[in-house]
């Protein structure tokens, strides 16, 4: 069913899926490790201290860090001249599949209606994929998210009318945050997207969550934005685990499109601590590239 | 001092605890979450098994079926507790149990059946799901397995499972409520702060 390239393609998706599911990216745990440097409270230090504790172990023992190995998320920047797309949505399920059983991953994909679990990752929508087409390049760029409930739980997407104005979206964010995200495994990436509609705003707050820890938007608002909801939620001190602490969140992100005159939608999406996302460049030739862990070879 | 709770779990063992203390438990932990909650509740269906001052555990656990038709405990954090408050106050009422364990905070439903039916809430650090999988010595054997794995009623002895924090106690406190309503103040604080800096464009 597939060529011994396309496979090549599978076999390395599926690698890295069980490698992101056992050990963190290194932007994620370089700030943790700050967070835990910074934290006074005696319960919130053990709190991260467990946290490292964990993230040891799931090397030392070859397992998922987390038991919620999420629903999986495909990404794609797909450089119109790469010569494998034409089966990527086959190539990428098969990985899932091959993934779920050889780590293993925890089976997540529930049948809508039917209410079954399909048992190998694989369902209706599930991976989940979006695309994008880059054109005149032949490099395809995987980012994988693994959609956990706990963090996906808060998620929401809202449309304002515009004479709600800035605040309500900064309203917007602080109130999910301190309402359900202190129940999705506190310190989070908070990823805020702003546009039109729910579903753009949703999506613009999935591609900031996934942006990168410390990394800033290029537009001088969106990142006074980022910024003041940066200091704002990390003065509300959440803590690990939503028991108080010193701090609250890894990094708040925004995104944006132009929005309707007459709409001001927000989507908030949040990522856990162990949020667990990755980005691998694939060549026309197969060699990879991965940027957000480093030294992995698959 | 560590202090461990030893299933059965009685009343007399958790009558002093007060939220925000820390407590490891040791025995019958049985996992279930949305599915198995729905069941046992709306359906009326009781699991083989006795609850009776057993632990709760919200989780949906990975687990490898051996050749031997033995379990390896493979990853097993705690799920978020809220999605369970719809049912935790029957829960608890038909089945006994006394330590419930999860993540996040749980409502005054189950704060009302804590006080009434002496039964705690506790939070695992959430997402530390290998560090769990160690305290667990032994899966006993399973229930509901149509579910699918995570939804399934795993029954696991645990040892010294934790570090658990006290967050709901047989008082009526409730630990999550608490630093709610704190966050909550600091919010519309740091709101306040910010808001003159939001006037983008106009």
């Amino acid at each position: 069913m597939f060529s011994d390239n396309e496979m090549r393609i599978v076999n390395s998706v599926a690698s890295y899926l069980s490698v992101m599911s056992k050990r963190l990216p290194d932007d994620v745990q370089n700030r943790l490790i700050e967070m835990r440097d910074n934290e006074t409270d005696r319960n919130a230090s053990a709190v991260y201290d467990c946290m490292f504790k964990n993230i040891e172990l799931a090397v030392s023992l070859d397992r998922p860090l987390c038991q919620d190995t999420g629903l999986i998320q495909f990404f794609i920047k797909a450089g119109s001249r790469f010569p494998y797309l034409a089966k990527m949505k086959d190539i990428l399920t098969e990985a899932v599949r091959i993934a779920t059983s050889a780590t293993p991953l925890r089976p997540n994909a529930v049948d809508t209606f039917r209410e079954k679990n399909s048992g190998n990752n694989i369902a209706n929508g599930s991976p989940w994929i979006e695309w994008e087409i880059v054109s005149d390049s032949d490099v395809l760029e995987l980012e994988i998210y693994m959609a956990g409930g706990g963090c996906s739980l808060p998620g929401k997407a809202l449309v304002l009318m515009p004479s709600a104005g800035y605040e309500g979206i900064a309203k917007a964010v602080l109130e999910t945050v301190c309402d359900r995200g202190i129940n999705a495994c506190p310190p989070l990436i908070v990823g805020v997207g702003i546009g039109t509609c729910a579903d753009s705003a949703g999506v613009l707050s999935k591609k900031a969550l996934l942006r990168g820890i410390g990394t800033v938007n290029p537009d001088k608002d969106a990142q006074k934005l980022e910024k003041l909801l940066f200091e704002g939620l990390n003065n509300i001190g959440i803590g690990p685990n939503g028991i108080t602490g010193k701090e609250s969140v890894l990094d708040v992100h925004v995104e944006f499109a132009a929005h309707h005159p007459a709409t001001l939608a927000v989507g908030i999406s949040v990522g856990c601590w162990a949020t667990r996302y990755g980005k691998i460049r694939f060549a026309s030739d197969l060699s990879y590239e991965i940027t957000t862990h480093g030294g992995v070879d698959l | 001092m560590k202090k461990v709770l030893t299933t059965p779990v009685r009343d007399e063992d958790i009558i002093d605890l007060k939220a925000g203390d820390t407590v490891y438990l040791s025995g019958l932990l049985v996992t279930s979450r949305d599915d198995g909650h729905r069941r046992l509740v709306e359906g009326g269906i009781m699991p083989e098994i006795d609850l009776k001052g057993a632990g709760l555990y919200h989780a949906g656990p990975i687990v490898r079926k051996l050749e031997n038709g033995k379990f390896e405990m493979i990853s097993c954090g705690p799920t978020t507790s809220m999605r369970m408050e719809k049912f935790e106050k029957d829960f608890i009422r038909k089945t006994g149990v006394k330590v419930i364990i999860g993540k996040g905070g749980m409502g005054q439903d189950t704060v009302d059946a804590c006080r009434e039916y002496k039964a705690i809430h506790c939070v695992f650090p959430g997402g530390c799901a290998v560090v769990a999988a160690q305290e667990i010595k032994e899966i006993i054997g399973v229930e509901w397995e149509d579910f699918g794995m995570p939804e399934a009623l795993w029954k696991l002895e645990a040892v010294e499972f934790g570090p658990l924090t006290v967050t709901i106690d047989t008082h009526g406190n409730n630990l999550f409520a608490e630093n709610k309503k704190v966050f909550g103040e600091k919010l519309e604080e740091e709101f306040e702060k910010m808001k003159s800096e939001l006037k983008f464009g106009h």
